[in-house]
């Protein structure tokens, strides 16, 4: 046996350094998981691929890549902050996961701040990867200059809604059902949210509703910014405020640790 | 502290103290409000009347200051199945100010060809060894180890018990819960026997099983116990239990002059005993003793 001190010494790393460490950890759990590589990666690469080389639906003219990359990355966003999410996190609460960090130092701000640093580290790879492979594909966006912040805004409150949806739906179900319910609200949303088949192609009526979900609202608010060379669309972005808000404040107050 | 959930009072009025440096065991029969008592004192309940204090704080209200000094390892899970057990244990240690080595400890808790396995591969005793060496990788003043060695081979618990002794040696507490009585009474300093949530004993475990002496042997079935007990010093007790096991139980430890008189009783008979015994009593005497001998169900 080696010898080994326990002499006590006890005390808190320092917050960065809890926080890196939690963050790495989840990002490496996460790209080592088959399923959510699956879904994070190569459904949205598929997809945007075989839409973008294939007539499969009418997108109206124009070209299909210009219209499916922004789509594409509201997917990625959704699959990232919403369905990987709600899974990862339901889970964790089902096996004590959640309960044994509460006994760390790792306090709970810290926690949600490393899972929020986790997703964005991890959208970003799919950014990089969907962008370069559009690119690829023959995608020229078609922005005004304020798409630099318009984007990531959009895609930050975006991430913000999916977030607080996850975590209402990871903190109060039970760990299967939150699998079941979070993979039929993807492939749901994937439909009916704008992402490959345009809101134009369903009845006049439903489409205003449509865009009130926050798929909708994300990948109709992406299209007009890199499709349309649009400014910030003000309807989009307090859509997806409203969502944000509301599924933080009811996850905040419903959540159960264990 | 009191705790009750809904109708049920899971821990009724118990009054405990454990004292720095010592390991203190809590033992109890499943459903004794072992493991309510120390997620009290964890921090992760609330105790519905009663003071609690660990370190001099309120795990309620502390829990900021008490969770770097205090490691906790809980009954099951709480690590991640598909992270391997180094990288488990290296996080943890990352979340402290002066952890202690994650090689050095996996190795100490025999781990080290399991480190790159997935949490959900190890077996049961391996997944106990890593909750255990992550409930001190912090170097904490103090550990609540809730049934550590359950569900470990013996080769595993021998070298856990080696483990919570060196912790002691360290300086470090330990509140541990357990349903073994060779754990509680190898380990502890100090145990406390609870049931149906009170204190129903505490003390030291030589305090615990007194100086209670018993004789065990084995003979024919059916000899007249009656006429043992006029042979043997007032206050003794003897009985056959099960058919042909007799057993003889005295205050104080057994004198020669008692094992004279057993077997001169039984040489009168024409009775040869075997595996006679003596022994004293056991911690798991006492336990039966005071809880009951029957199933709960």
């Amino acid at each position: 046996m080696t010898a080994l001190d326990f002499t006590p010494a006890p005390g808190a790393a320092p917050m960065r350094q809890m926080i890196t460490a939690q963050a790495v950890m989840e990002t490496r759990t996460l790209l080592r998981n088959g399923e959510q590589l699956l879904l994070t990666l190569i459904i949205p690469l598929l997809l945007l691929a075989a839409f973008s080389l294939e007539p499969l639906v009418n997108f109206g003219g124009g070209s299909r890549v210009d219209f499916l990359t922004p789509g594409i990355i509201a997917l990625a966003v959704m699959s990232t902050a919403f369905t990987s999410q709600a899974i990862a996190t339901g889970f964790e609460r089902r096996y004590g996961v959640l309960k044994r960090l509460g006994a760390t130092p790792l306090s709970r701000a810290g926690l949600i701040t490393a899972k929020t640093a986790t997703v964005i580290a991890v959208e970003l790879l799919q950014a990089a990867v969907i962008v370069a492979v559009a690119a690829a594909l023959g995608w020229g966006p078609h922005a005004s200059a304020t798409a630099i912040v318009s984007v990531p805004l959009l895609v930050l409150l975006g991430t913000a809604a999916f977030s607080g949806l996850a975590l209402l739906m990871a903190g109060t179900l039970r760990a299967e059902a939150t699998l079941a319910a979070a993979n039929l609200v993807y492939i749901v949303l994937l439909g009916i949210g704008g992402v490959v088949f345009p809101l134009t192609k369903f009845p006049a009526g439903a489409r205003p509703f449509l865009e009130l979900l926050p798929t909708g609202a994300l990948s109709t608010g992406l299209r007009s910014v890199l499709q349309h060379a649009a400014g910030l669309p003000a309807g989009n972005t307090v859509t997806l405020a409203v969502w944000a808000v509301a599924g933080i404040t009811l996850a905040a107050r419903t959540f159960r640790w264990e | 502290m009191v705790k009750r959930y809904g109708q049920l009072t899971a821990v009724d009025g118990l009054s405990l103290t454990a004292r720095g440096g010592e390991i203190t065991a809590i033992l109890g029969p499943n459903g004794a409000g072992k493991t309510t008592t120390i997620e009290i004192c964890e921090g992760y309940r609330r105790a519905d009347g009663g003071t609690v204090r660990v370190l001099g704080l309120d795990p309620a209200r502390d829990g900021r200051r008490l969770r770097p000094r205090v490691g906790v390892m809980l009954q099951s899970g709480g690590i991640p199945p598909s992270v391997p057990a180094g990288d488990y244990l290296r996080l943890l240690g990352r979340l402290h100010a002066h952890p202690a080595d994650p090689v050095a400890l996996l190795e100490t808790v025999g781990l080290t060809a399991a480190a790159r396995t997935p949490y959900k591969r190890l077996s049961g005793g391996q997944q106990q060894r890593l909750s255990l060496a992550a409930s001190v990788i912090g170097r904490p003043e103090l550990v609540f180890l809730d049934e550590p060695t359950a569900g470990m081979d013996p080769q595993a618990r021998h070298a856990t018990w080696d483990l919570i002794s060196g912790l002691r040696a360290a300086g470090v507490s330990v509140i541990l819960s357990t349903h073994f009585m060779e754990e509680a009474e190898r380990l502890s300093d100090y145990v406390a026997i609870i049931d149906r949530g009170s204190l129903v004993a505490s003390g030291t475990p030589a305090e615990l099983t007194g100086s209670a002496g018993q004789l065990r042997f084995r003979a024919e079935p059916g000899l007249d116990t009656d006429s043992l007990l006029t042979a043997l010093p007032p206050g003794s007790a003897a009985k056959e239990s099960p058919s042909g096991h007799y057993l003889i139980e005295v205050h104080g430890a057994v004198e020669p002059a008692l094992l004279a008189a057993v077997t001169a009783w039984c040489a009168e008979r024409s009775v040869l005993p075997s595996s006679l015994r003596i022994e004293s009593r056991t911690l798991e005497d006492v336990f039966l003793e005071l809880t009951g001998r029957e199933l709960r169900g």
